[in-house]
């Protein structure tokens, strides 16, 4: 460690994929390009501003949810619930408009600060009962899916007041329609990611999902680091669940079963570890993105939607095993 | 630093059975002790990871009283522990100044608590070459270091933040030779540095190597204090263990 001893020879013959920063997006990057231009080849209706515009349209449910499971992801933990907190807003919302007749605006907000109450309950069993993560969402995962059904006696809610479908409107740039709610998951993006990497909490995070006894022991307050973040989760998942009554145009109490595991899947293929403490919120919208030019990529060349969900599985594997790889070689 | 008469007891179990304790200003002082002599229940009482049942802990002649790790911190205690307490996949700046990250200047950043990188960055190298600890970038994530290089980063920590005191719990355990000496060498610039060091180790060699005093534990008591350069190890391992009594001891032996 003196100035004397060599420089540290370890460190050169490592290869070039390992001597990657270990929350590097460079992979998910070169798999979306790769994927992109495989399906450009395809279709010529591929390349199209339109057909972008109306991936993002398809991911910006699944994205706005994967925000929150990353910041669960990144602590250690899981969250298998927010599908079915996000359907239980979404119910929440709809139906005190349309039946109740109160102003969207205020079941809009009663919605998110629903979800946002369901995230406060999960983090606090995870902190204070201190349970696994694992088992709390996936209790809460079938306690919010059946409130949800009574709540709505199975009922879909139509006839939606205009305000509450805002964000599935569009405005043109050039030719191209751009959705407002994949507006707001851009921003919702940008913000979280400038959290996570310029704030002393986004750090403490990190810090928490990497190493939690020495973040404890460095002062940082890890039980109350946890629980905010299956708060704001919680939250996210509300406005997930707006963006879903947009795109829909109802309160569907079914809805929000596949986003349960879409939103770990975007994770996973975004590059962050399960492990916790690694990962970038980029490479999950990236993730999210991946899983909708896949879709749309079969669906233009003519193949049933089932083999949408075998590539998604086998990438979801290929995406650990490459993490695993490079972290091995390093 | 001083402690007179700490008692703790962990339900039957006398862990500290009136145990004094003195560290004097500059000096690294080693304490040696068998498995249940009660060193550990020493150390975490004057970290504040324990609250003594019994006794005193005086800090420059003021009596304090410490509730927990964080307590100790306030009063300019840092304590290095066996597993180092870093976060593996952050950069070394990062975990210099984890939990205790220099903020952006300003109402607007305060508010939302924005890291200051570059000035932590600065600060992270200045830190490291006082110290001397030989490694280029303060960018690196602390798991692509050696495993004496941890240490380093660990004790930099410590040495950076610490007014008073540096507590070392076992720091050359885990290392090979070569790098146990390097970290070895670290300490006695941080006690060079004006910080006294209260140094745990089970290594003989190593406590005789840099030790100016060795506190010997025994039975929850002090059983003697002793200079490293008028006594053998053997003769040392002996009060540790209880095959020699302490009244067995020349004068000059005592420190």
């Amino acid at each position: 460690m003196t100035t004397q001893s060599p420089p540290n020879p370890p460190l050169e013959r490592k290869s070039l994929l390992s001597r990657l920063p270990s929350s590097s997006i460079l992979g998910p990057l070169v798999a979306l390009f790769v994927a992109i231009l495989f399906f450009a080849t395809q279709s010529d209706r591929f390349l199209s501003g339109q057909n972008f515009s109306l991936i993002l349209q398809q991911v910006m449910v699944v994205g706005v949810l994967a925000i929150g499971q990353t910041l669960v992801i990144l602590t250690a933990g899981i969250d298998l619930s927010n599908g079915a907190i996000m359907a239980f807003g979404t119910m929440v919302m709809t139906k005190l408009a349309v039946e109740s007749g109160l102003p969207p605006l205020l079941t809009i907000f009663l919605g998110v600060l629903v979800t946002t109450l369901f995230g406060l309950l999960n983090g606090a069993l995870v902190t204070r009962v201190k349970l696994p993560p694992f088992i709390v969402t996936l209790g809460m995962l079938n306690i919010a899916f059946a409130l949800t059904q009574i709540y709505s006696t199975g009922q879909t809610i139509s006839g939606l007041p205009p305000a509450l479908t805002f964000f599935g409107n569009t405005f043109k740039i050039g030719s191209t329609a751009v959705t407002y709610g994949v507006v707001l998951m851009l921003v919702l993006y940008a913000i979280t990611a400038f959290v996570l990497s310029e704030t002393a909490p986004g750090r403490h995070l990190y810090a928490v999902g990497n190493n939690p006894e020495a973040a404890r022991l460095t002062g940082i307050p890890t039980q109350r680091v946890l629980l905010i973040v299956y708060t704001v989760a919680g939250f996210i998942y509300g406005i997930g669940g707006l963006l879903l009554v947009s795109r829909i145009g109802a309160g569907d109490p079914n809805s929000g079963q596949t986003e349960n595991l879409d939103s770990i899947t975007a994770v996973v293929l975004g590059g962050t570890s399960l492990f916790g403490g690694r990962g970038v919120i980029w490479g999950t919208l990236i993730g999210a993105i991946i899983v909708g030019v896949f879709r749309s990529g079969l669906t233009l060349m003519g193949l049933p939607s089932v083999f949408q969900t075998l590539i998604t599985g086998i990438l979801v594997i290929l995406a650990v095993a490459t993490d695993q790889w490079s972290r091995r070689k390093g | 630093m001083q402690a007179t008469g700490l008692v703790k007891r962990y339900g039957q179990v006398t862990a500290l059975d009136g145990t004094d304790f003195e560290l004097l200003e500059g000096e690294i002082l080693a304490v040696i002790g068998d498995n249940g002599a009660g060193k550990s229940s020493l150390i975490k009482a004057l970290s504040g990871a324990t609250i003594p049942d019994e006794g005193q802990i005086m800090l420059d002649g003021q009596p304090i009283h410490f509730r927990s790790p964080m307590d100790a911190r306030k009063h300019g205690i840092e304590t290095v522990y066996q597993d180092l307490a870093v976060a593996p996949a952050m950069s070394i700046a990062e975990n210099l100044f984890l939990g205790r990250e220099i903020l952006k200047p300003g109402a607007l950043n305060r508010l939302f608590r924005i890291v200051d990188k570059k000035k932590m960055l600065e600060e992270a190298t200045r830190h490291m070459q006082d110290l001397k600890i030989g490694i280029r970038s303060m960018k690196q994530a602390v798991e692509t270091l050696s495993g004496g290089q941890r240490q380093g980063v660990a004790v930099a920590r410590s040495a950076a933040f610490a007014q008073h005191v540096v507590i070392l719990d076992e720091p050359t355990a885990a290392l090979g030779v070569k790098e146990g000496n390097m970290v070895l060498e670290l300490i006695r610039r941080v006690r060079d540095r004006g910080l006294p060091v209260i140094l745990i180790s089970h290594n003989m060699p190593h406590v005789f190597q840099i030790a100016d005093r060795i506190h010997i534990q025994r039975l929850g008591r002090r059983a003697a204090v002793v200079n490293p350069k008028n006594i053998s190890m053997s003769d040392t391992v002996a009060i540790m263990t209880g095959a020699m009594r302490p009244d067995e001891l020349g004068p000059e032996m005592l420190a």
